[in-house]
Parts: structure tokens; C-alpha cells; sequence
């Protein structure tokens, strides 16, 4: 009996090139600031640094701080078995497993969050609190946004949702998809810590979100929280490269070189959009997520409008 | 339904541009956004005709472009310019809820549009003109409700007026052209007339904010 190699294409796709996602920012940015910049495989390097090493535990946590990394990982890798790669389908699409792909990142989140409270720390529990708060302003965003994709398609499942979408899809739909589009991205840069909202090389504590809830961890739990994030920003961009880039010709390789490339040209565009605007003030942050809302509500309008029309 | 992609185009535009009304805290960036809410909805009258677009649709877009898209937002930054206005527009109701509170106007006229009876001459290029424009009018409505200069209710009226427009263009196909110049015309005139009215109360009181006008002066 011969295997069927397709199912297993994206998550491989993305357990081997995610960290490289994170490279090409970092040169994009490079880039614009006049720098070199730090080789593309970096985070590569870092995360084989980091599990050579051995980790220190504070002696205040318990196993909830050492649980966090790895569920946070377990997680972000059963959820790339819902994700598909441009027209290719996931590894286990069903009905509905959309809301188990949000609610599976959620609980990357919630062991990050209960692994920050764990230490004790001041700092650390700001920065949880505030990747709560920002996270459920994102979370209706990224529902409204994904039903308007399901109604386009008339399918419950990612894998169904994305190969919906095709050239022809954006002549007829085209508005309604780019406000989705649109409003996927304001998501994919508040989920993943990016610099409109949040800002991945701060080190001034007060403003930190995301990068403060994983100060206390080190060795290879930090190597899990960098790959399990690289991860986790894949999954995002590989839903909103599906989008924005319908090529669908059927063959399996030819589509997964067209996701890709458009992931690639994605991270490029995180890259030039955190080198020319500053990062938000925290209280501004909440009306850029609630701009997102308001675009995937008028998306989703347009969609259920237009809905009957093929 | 091809053709009537650039009219969705237009009107989605239209609605963002509300949004932005909504969420914006500058009056400088709020009198462009207005110019381009402006500039988008001159272009409907000549899409809604297509290709034998008439003289008439083409001067009326003409004339409307240059009204919403160039005199009045000259116009308005020179009063904030003169006045001294501050630059943030210091609404009563906060901008997160101010959007929040535009989606809920979209989804009410999308409701009203719905169940609204048009008469058959109506010339909708798109199921989404009456909502978009009634969601406009209330969403202008809101803007001169909500903020306490008189800057602002200039603008809301002005987006008030829009949503008139594209109400009136999807209701309308064939208005007199004369009828159309006046209606430009008047909301020229009153612009104008409230641009100066605008003056004159901030070399009167020093400031433009409307709920302080009910204070004696000492």
C-alpha cells in the first residue's frame, strides 16, 4: 500500500521553515535600519543553543511553570495539523475545526499566562495581563473574519475556507476579501507580539507584553517558547498567504512553492510595516483591535449580502 | 455581478471612511478623511451609469470632486488654522465605543435596508447603496452629536450630507441636474457660512467648544 504523502506536506512545511519566517523580518528591518543584519537562520542557531543547555528553576515555581513551554508547544503543533498550505489541505480538517484552532493557540496562551503568574514576579504578571486583555479584544476579530471566509466558501473547516478562495473568488468578492485581509493581518500582528501593538526586541519593562512573560524561563524551555512562537506565527500567516495569494493549480508542489513564497513575502511586508511605525501606545492599542472588529463585521456583511451569488 | 464590483468598491471605502471619522482623534486627519469620503463618492454617479455615462453624471461628479474634495477641506483647515483650535477633537463618547457604536449603525441600516420598499425607478447599482448611505447619515448625525467643537459638527454635517447623496443617488437616477447643482450648491453655502460662524464664536470667546457657549461671559 503506498502512503499518501500530501496530508503530511504543511505541518512539515512548517515544523522545518517557520524560524526562518522570523529571519526574514529580522533582515527586512536590517535592512531598512542600514544594518547586515543577523544571518536568515538564526533562530535556528538559537534554538539548537538553547537545548544544549540546562535550566535554572526558581525555587518559588511548581510544575505549572514547568508545564507552560510544552503545552504551549504540544498546542501550536495540533494546531498546524488544522492549517492548510495554500490549496493543499491540512492533515486533519473536519468541520468546524476552526474553533479548535483559535482555542488551541488560546491555550498556548493560558499555559505562557499561568507559566508568568507562577513566578511571582511583578513585572511578569503586568505583562500577562495585558496579553490577556489584548488577546480577547483579538479573539471576535479573528471569528468575525474567519466566519466571513466560511460563508464565502460555505465550508466549517480551515482547509475548506482557504481552497474556497481562488483568482476568481477576488473578482467577484473582492472588497469583502480584502477587509478580511485586512483585518487578518491587524490579528496575525497583535497574535504574534508584533510592533504595532506590542514590540519584540523591547527591553524596557514597562511597555513589554509578550517578551515579559518569558523572562524567568531559559535553556531549552526558552527553546520551546521562540520555536512554539515561530510556529504559532506561521499558522497565521499560512491562513492569510492562502488569502491573499489564490493560486490553485492543483498540483501539490506547485501550490505549496506558491503559499510559501507568499508567507516569505508576508513576513517581508511584518517587516517593513515594524520599520516604518512606531509601536502603539498601550492605550491606543485596543482601538486598533477594535478597528479589526469593525472591518471583519463589515466584511462579514458584504460576504452574507453577496452570499447567494456564486 | 461584475459591473458592480467598483460601486461596492466605492461604498465600502465610504464606510471605512466613516469608521475612521469614528476612531481618529485629529482634526487634520479627520478633514482628509472627509476630502477622500469626498473624492470616492464623486466617482458613484458615473459609475452607477457605466460606460454611456451622460454629460450631465460627468459634471455633476466633476463639480462634486472638487466641492468635497478640494474647497471644503481647504476651507476647514484654515479655520483651524485661524481659530487655534486644539488639535484633538475631544468627543464626549470615547473612540472604542464611537466605532463599536458605527458597526451597530451599519447592521441597524442594513436591517432597515432590507425591509425599505424602493420605488421602481430607483437605480441601485448595488444592493449596498441604501445601507451605506443611511449608515452614513447616522454615523454623521453621531459625529455632531458627540463632540463638543464646533469644528467637528461642521464635519458631521458634511458627512450627513453624503449620506444623503448616496441615499439620493440610489433613490434617484434621473434628478434634474439643476436639482443637483442646488443641493450642492446650498451645502457650499452652508459650509461656508458655518466656517465663518466657526470664526467669529472662537474671536467672540476664545474656543469653539459647544457646550461652553451656554456660560455668561464676564
Amino acid at each position: 500500500m503506498e502512503l499518501n504523502w500530501r496530508p503530511l506536506i504543511p505541518p512539515a512545511a512548517a515544523f522545518l521553515l517557520s524560524p526562518l519566517l522570523l529571519g526574514v523580518i529580522n533582515r527586512t528591518k536590517a535592512l531598512f535600519a542600514g544594518r547586515r543584519g543577523q544571518p536568515l537562520l538564526q533562530l535556528y542557531f538559537d534554538i539548537f543553543k538553547l537545548l544544549r543547555k540546562g535550566a535554572t528553576y526558581s525555587r518559588t515555581t511548581t510544575w505549572v511553570f514547568r508545564a507552560g513551554p510544552v503545552v504551549g508547544l504540544a498546542a501550536v503543533m495540533a494546531a498546524l495539523a488544522l492549517v492548510p498550505l495554500g490549496g493543499l489541505a491540512a492533515t486533519m480538517p473536519f468541520a468546524g475545526d476552526l474553533l479548535l484552532f483559535a482555542y488551541l493557540l488560546c491555550l498556548m496562551r493560558f499555559f505562557t499566562v499561568l507559566a508568568a503568574l507562577d513566578t511571582g514576579s511583578a513585572f511578569e504578571g503586568m505583562g500577562a495581563s495585558r496579553e490577556v486583555l489584548f488577546s480577547a479584544l483579538a479573539e471576535p476579530a479573528l471569528f468575525l473574519a474567519l466566519a466571513a471566509l466560511a460563508r464565502h466558501s460555505g465550508s466549517l473547516s480551515l482547509s475548506g475556507m482557504i481552497s474556497g478562495v481562488g483568482p476568481g473568488s477576488w473578482l467577484t468578492q473582492g472588497p469583502a476579501l480584502a477587509l478580511v485581509a485586512a483585518a487578518l493581518g491587524v490579528v496575525v500582528l497583535a497574535e504574534n507580539a508584533r510592533i504595532p501593538v506590542d514590540d519584540p526586541n523591547t527591553h524596557l519593562e514597562l511597555t513589554m507584553i509578550h517578551e515579559v512573560m518569558v523572562l524567568d524561563h531559559g535553556g531549552p524551555d526558552l527553546a520551546f517558547i521562540l520555536y512554539g512562537s515561530a510556529l504559532k506565527l506561521w499558522a497565521l500567516l499560512a491562513l492569510l498567504a492562502g488569502l491573499v495569494v489564490p493560486v490553485r493549480t492543483g498540483s501539490a508542489a506547485a501550490d505549496a512553492a506558491a503559499a510559501v513564497g507568499g508567507m516569505l513575502l508576508l513576513a517581508v511586508g511584518i517587516g517593513i510595516v515594524e520599520s516604518s511605525m512606531a509601536r502603539l501606545r498601550m492605550t491606543r492599542v485596543p482601538k486598533l483591535l477594535v478597528g479589526a472588529l469593525a472591518l471583519a463585521a463589515l466584511a462579514l456583511v458584504l460576504v452574507l449580502r453577496g452570499g447567494g451569488r456564486p | 455581478m461584475n459591473g458592480s464590483l467598483p460601486i461596492e468598491a466605492v461604498l465600502v471605502l465610504l464606510v471605512i471612511t466613516d469608521l475612521l471619522l469614528l476612531g481618529s482623534s485629529r482634526f487634520r486627519t479627520c478633514i482628509r478623511v472627509v476630502a477622500v469620503q469626498g473624492l470616492a463618492l464623486g466617482l458613484l454617479p458615473v459609475l452607477l451609469h457605466g460606460a454611456e455615462a451622460p454629460a450631465r453624471a460627468w459634471g455633476l461628479a466633476g463639480a462634486s470632486m472638487l466641492l468635497k474634495g478640494a474647497v471644503f477641506p481647504l476651507l476647514l483647515l484654515r479655520v483651524l488654522r485661524d481659530t487655534g483650535a486644539r488639535r484633538e477633537v475631544e468627543p464626549y463618547v470615547g473612540y472604542t465605543l464611537s466605532i463599536l457604536g458605527g458597526v451597530g449603525a451599519l447592521v441597524f441600516s442594513l436591517w432597515v435596508g432590507s425591509r425599505l420598499e424602493l420605488p421602481g425607478t430607483a437605480l441601485t447599482g448595488s444592493s449596498l447603496m441604501v445601507p451605506a448611505g443611511l449608515a452614513t447619515l447616522l454615523i454623521g448625525l453621531f459625529l455632531i452629536a458627540s463632540r463638543r467643537n464646533a469644528l467637528s459638527q461642521v464635519l458631521g454635517y458634511i458627512v450627513v450630507e453624503n449620506g444623503i447623496y448616496t441615499f439620493g443617488v440610489a433613490l434617484v437616477g434621473g434628478v434634474p441636474m439643476l436639482v443637483e447643482l442646488g443641493v450642492l450648491m446650498d451645502a457650499f453655502v452652508a459650509v461656508f457660512i458655518m466656517s465663518i460662524a466657526a470664526y467669529h464664536i472662537s474671536r467672540e470667546f476664545d474656543h469653539i467648544e459647544v457646550d461652553r457657549l451656554d456660560r455668561l461671559r464676564g
